[in-house]
């Protein structure tokens, strides 16, 4: 490490802010374009829906089939309409009976 | 009206913090065993609140790599939140003061935005506020964990603890796609031009954080001029 560790912290916070705080900061205005407002509406949707796949077949230790218990888990309780928390340890139960399971073979 | 959006906020932020601590476990852990203090790497986690980010800073800071080159990293792994504070722009009133705008940015992350973003109507900054007070000593109590202790938690937990913030995804797209066409169409398009991203030979190449900005600015765009929303702002036509 030849470059002092505090100024990197001090880089990387800096321009990570900068980046969350200017379009809050700036566009205080209500946006009056339709087509503008739409595609707001769908950016969580959109962005949401690229981090979570196919990521989640690789976050767990046990492999792609793991994960996928996980994700088909977390799917059918999520169309269900189950709270967020509901899901997520929904989700982690099965990838934790999954691995028990895999690793009896 | 505040202290009942702080609550909420609270409330909605202990699954966002869960999900965190495995996750930033694993961070501080890393950052542990490339020679980081775990005073350095939580307060990394403290002061950046971000995944992607900070597993591409730690990189680069292990390698002994220019400011420049994480000035540019930061900028692109993370220009996703530019997207996430421009939408969450139009959700806080603009009669709201102004240093309010100023806090909320420092919380934008994945999650935080994601529950923020899809609230019905306008969101109050106090329920921003309750969410960042669980989700950021979460986010910074993992690392601190992770970086002192390498093996506080067998493996097989943590295993199961990382898929929880997929779930929680899961559990805020699927119910609203299930209503509304449009939004199924756009989280279906998003997740295939994913793995498209994550898995094409020269598709590869581009990092991840970078192919999400690519896909959301696709979809959303796609969706917006083919099914435009009604004037109300809340579903599409």
């Amino acid at each position: 490490m030849k470059n002092n560790i505090y100024m990197y912290v001090l880089v990387m916070a800096l321009v990570t802010y900068l980046i969350r705080m200017l379009p809050i900061v700036l566009a205080r205005k209500e946006i009056k374009s339709r087509t503008v407002k739409s595609f707001l509406f769908y950016v969580p949707y959109a962005c949401l829906a690229a981090m979570t796949f196919p990521a989640i077949l690789t976050a767990t230790d046990g492999g792609p089939i793991s994960g996928a218990a996980g994700l088909i888990a977390a799917l059918i309780a999520a169309y269900k309409e189950k709270s967020l928390v509901t899901v997520a340890l929904i989700a982690c139960a099965a990838v934790f009976i999954t691995e028990r399971l895999l690793g009896l073979f | 009206m505040e202290t009942d959006n702080f609550r909420q906020g609270l409330r909605d932020g202990i699954p966002i913090a869960l999900g965190y601590l495995a996750v930033s476990f694993t961070f501080g852990m890393m950052a542990a065993s490339g020679g980081l203090s775990v005073w350095q790497a939580s307060l990394i986690s403290l002061t950046n609140v971000t995944s992607a980010g900070q597993f591409a800073g730690l990189s680069i800071i292990l390698a002994g790599g220019s400011y420049l080159e994480m000035i540019l990293t930061q900028l692109i792994i993370n220009l996703r939140y530019c997207l996430m504070s421009f939408s969450l722009s139009q959700k806080i009133r603009p009669d709201v003061p102004l240093f309010h705008r100023f806090l909320v940015a420092f919380g934008i992350t994945d999650e935080i935005f994601g529950l923020s973003a899809v609230k019905e109507g306008k969101v109050h900054p106090a329920y921003n506020y309750g969410m960042m007070a669980v989700a950021i000593p979460g986010w910074t109590l993992g690392t601190f964990l992770g970086a002192l202790s390498s093996s506080l938690l067998p493996g097989f937990i943590m295993s199961a603890l990382s898929v929880a913030i997929y779930g929680m995804f899961l559990a805020i797209i699927i119910p609203p796609a299930k209503k509304n066409r449009p939004v199924l169409f756009v989280v279906l398009g998003s997740m295939a031009l994913s793995l498209l991203f994550s898995e094409a030979p020269a598709l590869k190449q581009i990092s991840s954080g970078f192919a999400i900005i690519i896909i959301t600015l696709m979809t959303a765009g796609i969706a917006a001029i083919v099914s435009p929303i009604k004037e109300d702002n809340v579903k599409p036509e």
